[in-house]
């Protein structure tokens, strides 16, 4: 146990990820046992249109818990960037085809990069903690969407969109492609600049990170407007797919997407953390979860099933941590 | 209680054979080891010798190879020893980070131990309490005991975790690096204690790097080097390159700086100010040159390091850069024009802990890195940071490790390689042998004079007379935030500067 424990540390972060495949491919294997029919087509393509909007909010959690912070506004950002976008389009662009499609996305990128850019700013700026300023964004949005919405569907969107929701390309659906972007994009952003190294820096030692010349005021800035963004292209996905946007869609997700990060390996006080096996871990969720449903299961037995899995693989987890100290 | 109640030569520990093992690595090899009731016992030796392991090996946290013996006093010997049989018999180890509760006060840290053992034992802790306040008057200590632990000094919390101790019978206290991060009169009364609980009959292990203190305090001191013994001499007649010596195994020079003269000048302050931090600084500094700047802790020299790193602006005065005025908003803009400062707080602000060796090398110089692109490749941090481990002959056996793993005086090689990146004109070495052993801090210097020799400027921040006398070309002395000697050390004996320093 002890060599075959050592054997893993050598792997190093790579090893988080062989580890996080291989619990995909584990529950993969159940399901593939136990549920029937859990090989058929259908189920992997309804999969691939479910899990990008979690996906996409857990990157959006994911990138302010490596600098040591949270944003608890991403599902909130997430439904007003898409409220945003679904007012502009129903009041101008009914009847402009395809047009109405770049607009929104632009808006709910912009909204989303806004309501981040502030949450950086105050976080920044004031010092005020991370949780408590996007604890408060999150309430500010809720109320104010709500108030907008007046806690109704905002729906009717051209059809245009609907091909985005539901579309494929070469047999891959579109939000999948989407999301399988924006993890692209957050891997090469976390791990291939200069930007991205500031952000594991500034998530270890704050103050070393200030000291080594990093501007940590600028980085946390850039940590939540990346945030934003990410919820910005969440809150357009959700709009596609469900042709309407309500305030609180998505609502259960937030512990979720937290959840998922640590589940990836991803340390609570920063620093710590890679994206892959982010994206691994949110299969390995909608794996359980889609395997659940077609065992005929209540949705809400699976969200139980997650938070078991979740305990479990922390549970695995604790040994190789104690070796790393 | 006073000197001479009992005899001087009485064992309070014979140990003897004491191996431990590590996987591959023998950290203890056949340790004897001798303490005298009420005698001051220094251990010493470089970082990774051993000190730690035979420590915990009497304390009873790690169980020795079979074949070791421990005899207490007169008690018949033992193979091994359990924590709780450590305790009974009085041994205790106050450990450099001093295990104290910052939220508690003063006085619950004490008595702390005594509600371990007995957590409902509250309605006794008036009494427990006044027990706390007698061994701080018995010890000369005044501390309010109402006070959070955590608004205190870490002489101060040393004074507390000492007391603690004393609240259950002490035969034997070892001391880790006690005095590691205070100043010159906190380590004196720090000392002063020392002498009383010896005379008490208690016995000491005393661990410190600082040799001069070493030979101050104790009566006996035993080097190790390799997990092995060297021998055990006595204080008198000891002198500390020889302890430096015995501790390397290999000879030091006297290794006083060769004055050179100065090249054209690099840095230059002119009627600097932070209210409430300096005033009025001027000098110059010159290419090549090693400028020493010494005084007590709070004469403003660590504050004048971060200003002229851009870490804080002054209020009126001028820096120059090649004789050009430059303006710091920050230190990016410092590091920009060519400045470079190694912190005094290596733990804290020198590195990120528990980063990889790669990326504390690396951070400083991400722009570099990652131009003209945008993209920062781990291939091109793994080669600078091979570079410098080569340059600086960094012991690392993978890059990839945190760099916590390393020793004290390799990590500061890793602080100096990431600031030597940056290619500075001037480098700032704020106590840069902090927490170092002594070949390490050869080993520093000589990387500092070979920089100088390439004609790089250095700012040398120590309170290590010693240090300041042997390395600089020149010295200010700092005092209340004004400078207020500028001496060449050639013209004087270390004694006299250590004089004028605690003026």
């Amino acid at each position: 146990m002890r060599t075959l424990l050592q054997q893993f540390r050598r792997l190093g972060s790579a090893g988080e990820l062989v580890a996080m495949v291989g619990v995909l491919v584990a529950s993969i294997l159940l399901f593939g046992a136990i549920a029937p029919g859990f090989y058929a087509g259908p189920v992997f393509s309804s999969m691939a249109f479910q899990l990008p909007e979690l996906g996409l909010l857990a990157l959006a959690m994911f990138v302010p818990i490596i600098s040591g912070g949270l944003n608890l506004s991403v599902t909130y950002s997430a439904n007003i960037s898409g409220l945003l976008a679904a007012f502009f389009v129903k009041a101008f662009l009914v009847h402009a085809g395809w047009v109405s499609l770049p607009v929104a996305l632009a808006i709910g990128l912009s909204s989303g990069l806004a309501i981040g850019f502030a949450i950086g700013i105050i976080v920044a700026y004031v010092g005020a903690h991370p949780i408590l300023v996007s604890l408060g964004m999150m309430i500010l949005l809720r109320g104010l969407g709500e108030w907008a919405t007046r806690g109704g569907d905002i729906s009717g969107m051209p059809d245009v969109f609907a091909t985005i929701g539901y579309g494929t390309v070469l047999g891959v659906p579109v939000p999948m492609i989407v999301f399988l972007i924006a993890v692209a994009a957050t891997a090469y952003l976390m791990g291939r600049t200069k930007e991205g190294f500031a952000i594991y820096m500034v998530g270890s030692t704050p103050a070393a990170a200030e000291y080594s010349g990093i501007d940590v005021k600028k980085t946390l800035v850039l940590v939540y407007s990346v945030s934003g963004m990410l919820t910005g292209l969440a809150g357009i996905l959700m709009l596609a797919r469900f042709n309407s946007v309500r305030v609180g869609h998505g609502d259960s997700y937030l512990l979720i997407t937290i959840l998922a990060c640590f589940l990836a390996g991803a340390n609570p006080f920063g620093g710590f953390g890679k994206v892959l096996p982010l994206a691994v871990a949110l299969m390995s969720l909608q794996v359980i979860a889609s395997g659940m449903n077609l065992m005929g299961a209540s949705q809400h037995l699976a969200t139980a099933a997650w938070g078991a899995f979740l305990i479990l693989i922390m549970a695995i987890r604790a040994p190789f941590l104690r070796q790393n100290k | 209680m006073s000197v001479g109640a009992f005899p001087m030569t009485q064992m309070a520990l014979r140990a003897r054979a004491v191996s431990k093992r590590f996987g591959n690595v023998l950290a203890l090899d056949d340790v004897a080891f001798d303490l005298e009731r009420g005698e001051v016992h220094c251990l010493v030796g470089e970082n990774g010798c051993g000190k730690s392991t035979l420590i915990k090996a009497i304390s009873g946290v790690y169980v020795p190879t079979p074949g070791a013996s421990f005899q207490f006093g007169d008690d018949p010997p033992v193979s091994k020893i359990s924590p709780a049989e450590a305790k009974a018999r009085g041994i205790h180890v106050i450990w450099q980070d001093l295990s104290l509760f910052p939220d508690l006060s003063v006085g619950y840290n004490i008595i702390f131990d005594a509600f371990v053992e007995r957590p409902f034992a509250l309605s006794e802790r008036k009494v427990a309490l006044q027990r706390a306040r007698r061994t701080m008057e018995d010890l000369g200590v005044s501390l309010d005991l109402d006070m959070p632990l955590r608004h205190l000094g870490i002489a101060q919390r040393q004074l507390v975790a000492i007391c603690r101790v004393l609240q259950t019978e002490a035969s034997i206290i070892f001391m880790d690096e006690p005095t590691a991060s205070l100043t010159r009169t906190e380590t004196e009364n720090l000392l002063d204690i020392v002498r009383k609980l010896s005379a008490r009959g208690i016995s000491i292990v005393f661990v410190s790097h600082r040799l001069g203190e070493v030979l101050e305090v104790c009566s006996r001191v035993t080097v190790m080097r390799d997990g092995r013994i060297v021998g055990t001499f006595p204080a008198e007649g000891m002198n500390q390159k020889r302890l430096a010596e015995l501790m390397t195994g290999h000879e030091f020079l006297d290794s006083r700086r060769e004055w050179t003269s100065p090249g054209a000048p690099v840095l230059q302050l002119d009627g600097l100010t932070v209210p409430g931090q300096f005033q009025d600084v001027s000098f110059t500094l010159h290419r090549g040159e090693i400028l020493g700047l010494t005084g007590l802790l709070g004469s403003g020299r660590t504050e004048l390091a971060h200003a002229i790193f851009g870490m804080t602006r002054p209020e009126s005065g001028r820096i120059l850069i090649d004789g050009a005025p430059v303006s710091l908003r920050s230190n990016r803009d410092a590091i920009e024009n060519g400045i470079a400062y190694v912190s005094e707080d290596r733990l804290n602000l020198g590195l990120h802990q528990t980063q990889s060796i790669l990326k504390n090398t690396a951070i400083t110089t991400l722009r570099e890195l990652s131009s003209p692109s945008f993209y920062l490749g781990p291939e091109s941090i793994r080669t600078l940071c091979t570079e410098w481990i080569g340059r600086l002959r960094t012991k690392v056996s993978d890059p990839s490790l945190p760099v916590n793993s390393l020793s004290g005086g390799n990590q500061q090689r890793v602080v100096l390689a990431k600031w030597l990146a940056t290619r500075p004109k001037v480098l700032i070495l704020d106590s840069p042998t902090v927490g170092v052993d002594v070949g390490a801090k050869a080993e520093i210097f000589r990387i500092v004079n070979e920089l100088t020799a390439e004609g790089m400027a250095i700012i040398l921040i120590s309170d290590e007379a010693n240090e300041i006398h042997a390395h600089s070309d020149r010295i200010l002395i700092m005092r209340n935030g004004r400078i207020t000697k500028d001496l060449q050390p050639g013209d004087m004996a270390e004694e006299d500067l250590e004089a004028l320093i605690n003026a």
